[in-house]
């Protein structure tokens, strides 16, 4: 594959094969308890998008730029959380400050933010990988889109089991696993599309 | 009194406020690792030293915190105790360290660690703190474990590596991959409310 094309690869399948909470189960604490309504869905999703495209790309900076230097890698835990947390107090305080509307809708999703595990999964991933800056933004990006279609389509689904008979036990986060597990299946009917190593 | 209260933090996480079946946290970084029973194993023990200790390190200093840097300190104390688990995976079982790839350093973000630092050792003494850690570590153990034994067994026909069904089986290699997760722990929250959770709403009720 050309060296070109390689962050699109990952880019793609960062969204369809290897979707980051269908096949790595990351982010899976507020995808379970936001996905009742689609606006809440829709809100959380766009937040953890931007959020996750951003934060990949500014610990590839820091990571490669400040900590191999001084060869303290083992500090990345550390250091990967810091950014995570100040990058969305940051976005919450310029949102508040300059768009109202935009505050209401996704300022209460931002602190949820920082202890979704898919931003600082996304970052070890990159590391662990060993992708160059620009694939490390794309693979943020996409990630958040995959997680983003995921946590919609979960959405879309409850909203319409509300009316479906469940049994008692499996009702709430029981049934919203079983949805997860079949969306899984359906994803992995991508695999095999994009071969990445 | 001191030991009924020891005793009563202890049980709590195993049985009716178990964090994964009750509370359904925490259980992003680690399903991930459920497809083999050692893997769950090497994970459970992670998270049950971090639990226990960043519970009683943070309980030790909880006159000391302000209460607005309050998640940072905690944030901190938890990825100090997650990066010596990292290391000394990374320097006595390489290969595992590995297999994990990212899942170790994800425990920070593990909801269960949290929870209990906020729920329970802020308001408690050390000792107190470090049994109600080990303990929720504990109840999220042997769930993780259970499922884990149950997708290496039908996934691979094997338990901790070895060969346990013979020739005849044909493996569901849907177990090991990701729906299989799902798929199980969703079995295993039914299993759990239909059971023992409707005993405890009778008796509630009684």
């Amino acid at each position: 594959m050309p060296d070109m094309l390689f962050p699109v690869a990952v880019f793609f399948a960062a969204i369809f094969t290897d979707n980051i909470l269908l096949t790595n189960y990351l982010g899976m604490c507020s995808f379970l308890s936001v996905s009742k309504e689609l606006e809440t869905s829709a809100g959380l999703g766009i937040a953890v998008t931007f959020v996750l495209a951003v934060t990949t790309a500014l610990n590839w900076v820091v990571y490669h730029l400040v900590l191999v230097p001084f060869e303290l890698e083992y500090l990345r835990f550390i250091v990967f959380i810091i950014i995570i947390a100040a990058f969305v107090q940051l976005i919450e305080m310029v949102i508040e400050r300059y768009s109202e509307g935009l505050y209401f809708a996704l300022g209460i999703f931002l602190p949820l933010i920082t202890v979704n595990c898919a931003i600082l999964g996304a970052s070890l991933f990159m590391i662990i990988r060993d992708y160059s800056f620009i694939t490390s933004f794309f693979f943020g990006l996409g990630s958040g889109i995959g997680w983003f279609i995921a946590i919609m389509a979960m959405a879309g689904i409850r909203q319409r089991l509300k009316n479906a008979k469940i049994p008692p036990g499996l009702d709430g986060a029981g049934i919203a696993l079983v949805i997860a597990g079949f969306m899984a299946m359906a994803f992995m009917g991508f695999s095999g599309m994009i071969q990445i190593s | 009194m001191a030991a009924g209260m020891k005793k009563k933090t202890f049980l709590a996480p195993l049985g009716k406020d178990n964090p994964v079946f009750v509370q359904i946290l925490g259980i992003c970084s680690t399903l991930a690792v459920t497809n083999k029973l050692e893997n769950t194993m090497v994970m459970v023990l992670g998270v049950m030293f971090t639990i226990a200790l960043s519970s009683w390190t943070l309980s030790l200093v909880r006159k000391w915190i302000p209460s607005r840097i309050r998640m940072m300190v905690e944030t901190m104390v938890i990825a100090t105790y997650v990066i010596i688990v990292d290391i000394s995976l990374k320097a006595f079982y390489p290969e595992m360290w590995k297999q994990l790839g990212p899942y170790v350093g994800l425990i920070i973000t593990n909801c269960i660690v949290m929870g209990r630092v906020e729920a329970f050792a802020l308001q408690n003494k050390p000792t107190l703190s470090l049994i109600d850690g080990l303990a929720s570590g504990m109840g999220y153990g042997y769930v993780l474990l259970s499922i884990a034994f149950v997708r290496e067994l039908l996934g691979t026909g094997s338990l901790w590596g070895f060969k346990i069904l013979g020739s005849w089986w044909t493996n569901w290699s849907i177990m090991v991959m990701p729906p299989g997760g799902f798929f199980m722990l969703a079995i295993f929250i039914w299993i759990v409310h239909e059971s023992f959770l409707k005993k405890g709403k009778e008796e509630e009720h009684a």
